[in-house]
This record gives structure tokens, C-alpha cells and sequence, in this order.
């Protein structure tokens, strides 16, 4: 894949709910996209406790919570919110919306490694300092 | 009051004070003078009926949430013990300065030596014929509260003129009684004494959220009706409806008494800074007093001028009042209003530093003279008053801390944040209790509760809003700490489930996003929000917006979540009796869809283990049968036993009364699950005393226990009641039912919610409770039933249309 093609083409607006997150299957990667309200977000579709699906979980803000063990990650970054100083995370992909549709921008690497993996290098940053990011656009991926 | 005169010990050699006025401001001055010396033989004079209550509590009562016992600040028999005599019910009608008596309305004249004057203030009435029309109130004392409370029926119109604190909280209260609700205010924006334009926006949109009507720039010029209110006509022209009127526009000072004696008044009775009158045996404290020009209709000016008094009048002359920085604080649950000081940033030399989240409805706004707090306005997050206030009374240079000031160095958890307060911090501004001073009564005199608290400092016994902040106070230094107040549901939402419930009913709240913006932060998480779900549904039967993202996912695709994402299916077999016909069925689906797992379950069921959510809706067609519900908070199963139809032993008919007790509750939610057994004797081969509701089959009765579990938990279920007839014991299985829904905690099981109450207060309040209750809980449990469908049979009829399809991409890519 080239860079030029890293916008992918996913899924209409109105197939995910209102604060309820969807699933996709991308290449080999497994997506969790999430409507909330204002913006779309989407990470990893696996929690990096044991693998839970995260786009059936309970949204909390701009938070999702594992359905399986209630891990809470960060839509906007895929950190480990709760178990607090956990430094677990998940990729976080970049979003936006164009005509009804909303289109992930989908890294050329693949997707191997990048879960269950420390991100000791990642900010912890406050709600209130961190970047409110722009309608039309996920988090930058800090778990790189 | 002949109870607490019987107490006089007569030492003629005392000092006779007499206190006009038994409110707070009195009463707290009195406490105070109790706390110098006990050199005086005081007399109170009330002229309502009641002892001192909490006055600024009174918006509690109306909106229902605290009770009159409740806002009790000083019991009789505290008069009692401290030798007042209290003469309640006496107006006191003049004073005679020079023979230094006071006269009642009762014809009684008492002498004294020194006289104290606290006789607060009266509503302001803009026209006297207003009030003598029926169904004119106002909002002053226990007695209107009572009044508005008698009249405020739901469905009747209501009219609040006055849009500051008191009318504001009045409308509050009575649109939780259920009016229908209309605030008129003079101004151009709500609290003008206490808002800028921007935060009067912001609590007119939230009251307006919360369906309070307001009317802003409304002058009201008549009450309209022939001796009974029937609306308010506008100076601006148009009028509106009313069914009754209540008159929130200000407060005058009583001040008559003052005048007779011949006292200095201007608006006020004059006081210096020692509290003194212009006459050396008289003082005067709280809202009839007027102290450099200044008269105060707020709490916590009378705590301290009733401190300076109290040293004046015991011969310790010496502290002087120098004026409050006035706070106020609005009292309306979800509603958050602080506002103190100057907030004018017009004023020469002022910056003001504002922040603005118009979607969750928070507005602050800091206003900064040389360096310093001048003002200060909170909407929406009044979390950091405390701070504020203690900026704006201790003066503190802010220049360094420009960067923070509306952001706080985060913080990893709330109790360091109490940590950090320095001990010269005001927690309670209201009484002015310290941080220091709650610190060293919890070391020196041993406090381990809230109650032992506030009868040592008086700290949280105003207004109330420090009182999240006393306990954590409380837990982070007093040893034995108890938390005493009730559990709330979670920091979203920070009120106590039985709280919500009523919310919910009476403020006709529909959907869990609503409560959420309203009561909550707004956002909700994964332990509220099905609370709320389960609640809505509950107290709606479905009448309701049923919002599935505020669901855990088993409760939005009627399956069970297993650790690899694949779901269960667990049909319903009543009572554990199926047939060859649904077993061939349910091998059939098991055969097509591949299902990794067939297995039977402890609760006399067959589970399907390991579908793909995509299959479910195909699966339940071809299964044909109802949802089991194995997978939420609601009616499990009831397990049987063969009872008389095969078995030797049997004595009871458990097959069927099983089967028909399922019937009667399936489909229907619980705070947690609810599993059931019907046994036909005592073998109890269905377990039914370990399940959360049981019946127990005897030669001739039945006995209907609950509460038992063999979980988690291991417990047998307490008799509720034995009865003759199958009927009657499905009746009081019934009963019990409810009840659970409606009053237990949400995820609270049965053995919990029994042990918590108590057997015999379930028993009373179900089996032996008056008809009428039992009658309303049938009613409400049927009318639940007959709303609440099969799940599964949303395959036909999705919520949305990837409720269970698995999103492909639009665009497809390969690597």
C-alpha cells in the first residue's frame, strides 16, 4: 500500500449509533470506530488486558470500556485510562469525515506489535492540557 | 413553652437577656455567648411555632429532600439544657428603652438588662393587594413552605416572581412537586446581584433545560383574579396563567422594634463593629442589622457578627465585624451557582479570566485587581469554590499563578486536594470553619462522623455544599472514620439511587443522556449508565427513550459476551420442561451455525456457547422459542422439581406453579438477576430456599421465601410468608418482586437487599402491607409485564440497522 492510498474509505456515519462504537475489518487489522456525536474516533478493536472487543463497550466520554474486564482506554490517544498507571494502550487511528463517509488513515506498516506493548515514551497528559483534537480528526498516534 | 421556664434557677443576680427572634441568626449568636460565659438568664422570643431550623434549607423541603425534622438546628431540649426560656409563638410588639421591657403579643411584659434584637427580615411585597388575594404566597419560614406544599398539585400552574436565589430555588422546588412552572424577573438575567450576563445566560438555559420557564426583563404589575390568584399581567403588556403565585422579590429588614425604641435606622437597625445599637443595653444582629451601610440577606454574615457580639455583650469587647465578603451559593441540585465578590470588569485596573464550555453548561469567570481575586462567578462547576473564596478573603498575590488559576495543578486523587488546602482554609464559609479547626476537633476530641462533627464545629450546618468536603476531611484524619451518608450511585451522577428514583418520577426525565446533562457530568460511564437504563425502564414500562448505547452489550444484543467476543444463547424452557420437538430444534441450530459448545446449564437450561453476533437473530428464529435472559439483570429461571405430577414425595403442584410463576415474570428487568424455585415439599430437591425468591411446597400451604443464594454468596432465603393456595403464594412472589425493583440498589442481589432491610420490614411493606400498597405493586409489576416483549424478537425488528451485522468496508484494501 502506497502512501498515497493510507485514507481508507470505511463505513457511513449513520451505520454506527450515537455513542455506540462498530467493528470493521481492515486488511488484517481490526478496527473499533465510535460516533461521538461530535466527531468519529477509532482504535484497535482489541484491549490490551485480553484482547476484548472495545467497539462493544460502553462509551464514557471520550473514553470506551472493555465489555470484558472494564478496562478503560482513550479513543482519542488508545492509552490505558483505568487500571491507573497502566501504560498499556492500543493504536489509535486518525479520522475524518467526508460526505457521510468516514475515512481511517490506516499507517502502511502492519499492525504486529503494536498491541500489549509498553509505551513508556507516551505522554500522560491532563484533560486539561491535552489538544482538543479538530472535528475532522482523530488523536495523533502517541503509541507509536 | 412551660417545658423549658421550669428550668429557671432563678438566680436573681444573673444578667436578664432577651432575645428577640429564635432564627438563626439569634440562636447562633446565643450559642456563641454560651460558649464565653453562662452569666446570663436568657429568654428567646419566636414568633413561629418551631424551634430554630436551618432557614436556607427550606428550597430542601419544598423540593422534597429533606424532611422539616430534618433541618432542626437546636432541639428543645438543647433550650432545655442550657436554661433558655423559650417563648414561641409570642410576637414581641414593643420595647420600652428606659423601663427595659420588652412586650409580647400575649400581653406578657418582660424586663430585661440587656436586649438583642434578631428579628431578621420579611419578603418584600411590591403591592399589598397582591397578597390578599387567595393563592398569593411567599417563601420565608416552615409554615409557607408547608402552605406551598399543600398547594403545589401536579399539573397546576405556578408563577415564581423573582428570579434571585429564593425564587429560583422556590420554582425549583415546586416543579419537582410537579408544577408546571414559570420564574418572572424584573432584570434583564437571572441573580443580577450575583451574575454577569453571560453566567445569567447560562443558569436561565440550565433552569430551561431542567423545564423551568423563564421570564426575564418582566416588570409585574398586577395579580390578576377577583380575590383569587389567576395569572400576573406585565407592565410590557401580555399576562400569563397562574394557578397560584408565590412573591420571591427581595427581603426588607424588620426594624420596627428598632424604630420603637428610638434606635439609629436607616434600612437597617445601625450597628458599629462591636454589634452595638445606638442605645448601650440593646445590640442587634443577622438581617435586621445595617452595618456600614450594608444589609446582609446571607448566612454567613449573622455566624460572624454573631461571634463580635457575643464577645461585646460577655465583656469581652474587642473583635470587631468588618464586613463579609459575600458568597452565594445556589441551592437546586444539579444546578451549580457560586458567585462572590466584584465581578464588574469594567471597574479601572481589572482583568477578567473567563472559561466557557457552553455544551456542558460551565461558565467561570475571575476578575483580578493588582494581582488579586476581586470576583468571582462559577456556573455549571462550583468544585473550586473553596479555593476561590479563600483567594478572595486571604488577598492572596495570584501574579505567579496566572497560568492555573481556573486549571488547578491536576491532582492524582481528591484527597490530596484536601491535603494541599492550607489550615487557615474556610471550608464551611457559611459558619466560617477552618480547615485547622475541623483538623484539631477530629484530633482532640476524637471525632469519627459527620454528626459528631457538626455538633463540635457547626462546620457543614448551613447551607450543606462543604459537606463532601468535610468527610474528606473526615476520612483522610479521623481514625474510625464511618461514612454515614447513603451510597451515591458514582461520581457521574452524585446522588444516592433512591434520590434518582425520585428524580426520575418527578422531574419526568425520559432518557439517560437527559439525566446525565442535567443531574450529571454529562457524560455517564460504564456503572451509571446501566443503572440509569434499568431505572428508566423501570419507572417508564417502556415509556421511555430507550438509549442502547448506554447498555452493557449484552443487554443491546440479548446475548451473552464471552471472553473471545462470541455470545451465548440460552432459549427459555420454563420450569425446566421442554419437549423432543424444541431439543431437535435446538440440535438443529446447533448443527447449522457450528456451535462449538452445547451445554446444560445449573439453572435447568441448554447453552449454546461460542455464536458469532451476526448469527444470533438467524439462531432465535430457527430456535423459535423466547429469550432466557441468561445474560442480564433480570428473570433468570425458576427451577422445578417433578413435585405430584411423577414424584412419590410430592405434596405440591411446583411444575406448574413454576411454569406459571416464569410466565408471570419473564421478560422483565432487575437491579440484578433473579432466580427462582418451586419445590412440591420440604426434600427442596429445586433448591428453592437458595434462590432469590422460592416456593416451597407443604402438605396443604405454601411457603414463599426470598432472599437466599448459593453464589457468590451462600444463604437461605428468609420466610416471607406461608399461604394456603398456589395463587396466593404466587401473588406474594409477586409482591416481593416488585417491591425489589423498585427500592433495591442497582446490581444489589435479593440476599443483600433482605439483609440490608430486614425480613420483617419487607414483610410489611409486600405481604402485610396495606391493600392499597399492594395493589399499587401489583399494578405497577402488571403493567410492566404487559409492556415488556421478548427480546429476541428485535431479529424481526432491529433498533438499528447494524445491531447485529458485521460492518463490511466500503472501501476494500490488501496489504
Amino acid at each position: 500500500m502506497s502512501d498515497t492510498q493510507r485514507w481508507v474509505r470505511t463505513a457511513r456515519c449513520e451505520e454506527i449509533p450515537l455513542r455506540e462504537g462498530r467493528s470493521v475489518r481492515l486488511a488484517d487489522r481490526d478496527i473499533a470506530i465510535f460516533n461521538l456525536g461530535d466527531r468519529f474516533l477509532a482504535v484497535e478493536n482489541r484491549c490490551p488486558h485480553k484482547g476484548g472487543p472495545l467497539s462493544e463497550g460502553i462509551v464514557s466520554g471520550a473514553t470506551v470500556v472493555c465489555p470484558l474486564h472494564t478496562w478503560k482506554v482513550s479513543l482519542e490517544t488508545g492509552n490505558v485510562v483505568s487500571p491507573a498507571d497502566n501504560l498499556a494502550c492500543v493504536k489509535a487511528f486518525r479520522t475524518s469525515v467526508e460526505a457521510g463517509v468516514i475515512l481511517i488513515d490506516l499507517p502502511a506498516e502492519s499492525a504486529e506489535g503494536q498491541i500489549n506493548v509498553l509505551c513508556d515514551e507516551r505522554s500522560r497528559s491532563t484533560p486539561w492540557t491535552a489538544p482538543l483534537p479538530s472535528a475532522d480528526t482523530g488523536a495523533a498516534k502517541s503509541c507509536r | 413553652m412551660d417545658e423549658s421556664t421550669g428550668k429557671s434557677n432563678g438566680n436573681a443576680k444573673r444578667e436578664r437577656l432577651v432575645v428577640v427572634g429564635n432564627g438563626m441568626a439569634g440562636v447562633a449568636c446565643i450559642e456563641q455567648i454560651l460558649k464565653h460565659a453562662r452569666k446570663f438568664d436568657i429568654t428567646i422570643f419566636g414568633d413561629e411555632t418551631h424551634v430554630n431550623y436551618n432557614r436556607i434549607m427550606l428550597s430542601s423541603v419544598l423540593a422534597g429532600e429533606k424532611s422539616a425534622d430534618e433541618i432542626v438546628l437546636n432541639s428543645l431540649e438543647w433550650y432545655e439544657q442550657n436554661g433558655i426560656h423559650l417563648r414561641l409563638g409570642v410576637r414581641v410588639t414593643d420595647v420600652d428603652p428606659d423601663r427595659k421591657t420588652v412586650t409580647g403579643n400575649d400581653g406578657s411584659v418582660t424586663p430585661f438588662d440587656k436586649l438583642l434584637l434578631a428579628t431578621g427580615s420579611s419578603p418584600l411585597i411590591p403591592s399589598l393587594h397582591w397578597v390578599k388575594k387567595e393563592g398569593v404566597y411567599v417563601f420565608r419560614s416552615l409554615d409557607d413552605t408547608r402552605a406551598l406544599l399543600e398547594r403545589a398539585r401536579p399539573g397546576t400552574k405556578a408563577v415564581v416572581i423573582g428570579g434571585g436565589l429564593l425564587g429560583l430555588e422556590a420554582a425549583r422546588g415546586l416543579q419537582v412537586q410537579g408544577c408546571d412552572v414559570t420564574v418572572v424577573h424584573l432584570m434583564d438575567r437571572l441573580m443580577e446581584r450575583q451574575l454577569d450576563v453571560t453566567g445569567g445566560a447560562y443558569l436561565k438555559a440550565k433552569m430551561e433545560c431542567m423545564g423551568v420557564k423563564v421570564l426575564v426583563s418582566r416588570s409585574t404589575t398586577e395579580v390578576l383574579g377577583n380575590g383569587k390568584a389567576e395569572g400576573v399581567a406585565f407592565k410590557e403588556g401580555a399576562s400569563i396563567e397562574a394557578d397560584f403565585v408565590v412573591v420571591a422579590a427581595g427581603i426588607r429588614p424588620n426594624t420596627e422594634l428598632g424604630r420603637k425604641a428610638g434606635l439609629q435606622v436607616n434600612r437597617g437597625i445601625v450597628v458599629n463593629d462591636y454589634m452595638e445599637t445606638s442605645h448601650p443595653a440593646i445590640f442587634a444582629v443577622g438581617e435586621c442589622v445595617e452595618h456600614k451601610g450594608m444589609c446582609y440577606g446571607l448566612v454567613a454574615p449573622l455566624f460572624e457578627q454573631g461571634k463580635v457580639l457575643a464577645a461585646t455583650i460577655t465583656g469581652n469587647k474587642g473583635p470587631i465585624y468588618a464586613g463579609t465578603v459575600l458568597a452565594a451559593k445556589l441551592k437546586i441540585m444539579g444546578v451549580g451557582v457560586f458567585s462572590a465578590g466584584d465581578f464588574n470588569e469594567k471597574a479601572a485596573g481589572t482583568d477578567a479570566v473567563t472559561y466557557e464550555d457552553p455544551a456542558l453548561g460551565i461558565y467561570k469567570k475571575l476578575t483580578l485587581r493588582d494581582g488579586k481575586l476581586a470576583g468571582v462567578i462559577l456556573v455549571g462547576d462550583t468544585s473550586d469554590s473553596h479555593r476561590y473564596m479563600d483567594w478572595l478573603r486571604s488577598q492572596t498575590d495570584l501574579t505567579s499563578m496566572r497560568r492555573q488559576l481556573l486549571f488547578p495543578s491536576p491532582v492524582a486523587d481528591a484527597g490530596l486536594d484536601t491535603a494541599e488546602m492550607p489550615d487557615h482554609e474556610t471550608v464551611c464559609g457559611c459558619l466560617g470553619v477552618t480547615k485547622g479547626s475541623i483538623i484539631q476537633a477530629i484530633h482532640e476530641k476524637g471525632i469519627n462522623t459527620l454528626a459528631q462533627l457538626k455538633e463540635c464545629t457547626r462546620a457543614s450546618t448551613g447551607c450543606g455544599s462543604c459537606t463532601a468536603l468535610c468527610q474528606q476531611l473526615l476520612k483522610a484524619v479521623a481514625p474510625e472514620f464511618q461514612e454515614e451518608t447513603r451510597k451515591i450511585l458514582c461520581k457521574c451522577v452524585p446522588f444516592a439511587e433512591d434520590n434518582l428514583r425520585e428524580i426520575l418520577r418527578s422531574q419526568k426525565l425520559r432518557s439517560v443522556q437527559e439525566v446525565l446533562d442535567i443531574y450529571g457530568n454529562g457524560l455517564g460511564c460504564e456503572v451509571c449508565k446501566p443503572a440509569l437504563s434499568y431505572m428508566m425502564d423501570m419507572i417508564w414500562c417502556g415509556d421511555h427513550d430507550e438509549d442502547r448505547s448506554a447498555r452493557f452489550i449484552n443487554d443491546r444484543v440479548h446475548a451473552n459476551i464471552q471472553k473471545d467476543g462470541t455470545f451465548s444463547v440460552v432459549p427459555r424452557i420454563r420450569g425446566g420442561v421442554t419437549s423432543a420437538a424444541e431439543l431437535r430444534r435446538i440440535a438443529d441450530v446447533a448443527e447449522k451455525y457450528n456451535v462449538p459448545m452445547v451445554k446444560i446449564t445449573g439453572s435447568q437450561r441448554i447453552d449454546l456457547l461460542g455464536v458469532q453476533k451476526s448469527d444470533l437473530p438467524k439462531i432465535w428464529a430457527d430456535l423459535g422459542m423466547p429469550s432466557g435472559q441468561a445474560y442480564t439483570k433480570g428473570v433468570r429461571m425458576v427451577k422445578t422439581c417433578v413435585g405430584t405430577d411423577f414424584c412419590r414425595y410430592g405434596v405440591q403442584d411446583s411444575t406448574s406453579a413454576g411454569i406459571e410463576l416464569e410466565r408471570r415474570l419473564e421478560n422483565l428487568y432487575t437491579p440484578h438477576k433473579v432466580k427462582m424455585g418451586a419445590v412440591g415439599c420440604p426434600r427442596n430437591c429445586a433448591e428453592a430456599t437458595v434462590k432469590d425468591i422460592g416456593i416451597v411446597g407443604q402438605e396443604g400451604s405454601w411457603q414463599v421465601v426470598v432472599g437466599g443464594s448459593a453464589g457468590k454468596s451462600v444463604r437461605k432465603a428468609d420466610l416471607l410468608i406461608t399461604v394456603v393456595t398456589t395463587e396466593e403464594a404466587l401473588a406474594a412472589a409477586e409482591l416481593f418482586f416488585q417491591y425489589y425493583r423498585e427500592t433495591a440498589n442497582y446490581l444489589e442481589r435479593t440476599y443483600g437487599f433482605v439483609e440490608r432491610l430486614g425480613i420483617e420490614k419487607v414483610r410489611k411493606e409486600t405481604v402485610y402491607a396495606p391493600d392499597a400498597v399492594r395493589h399499587g405493586l401489583l399494578e405497577r409489576l402488571h403493567k410492566s409485564k404487559a409492556l415488556a416483549p421478548d427480546a429476541w424478537l428485535e431479529r424481526d425488528t432491529p433498533r438499528h440497522p447494524t445491531q447485529f451485522v458485521q460492518i463490511e468496508p466500503i472501501e476494500r484494501i490488501s496489504l
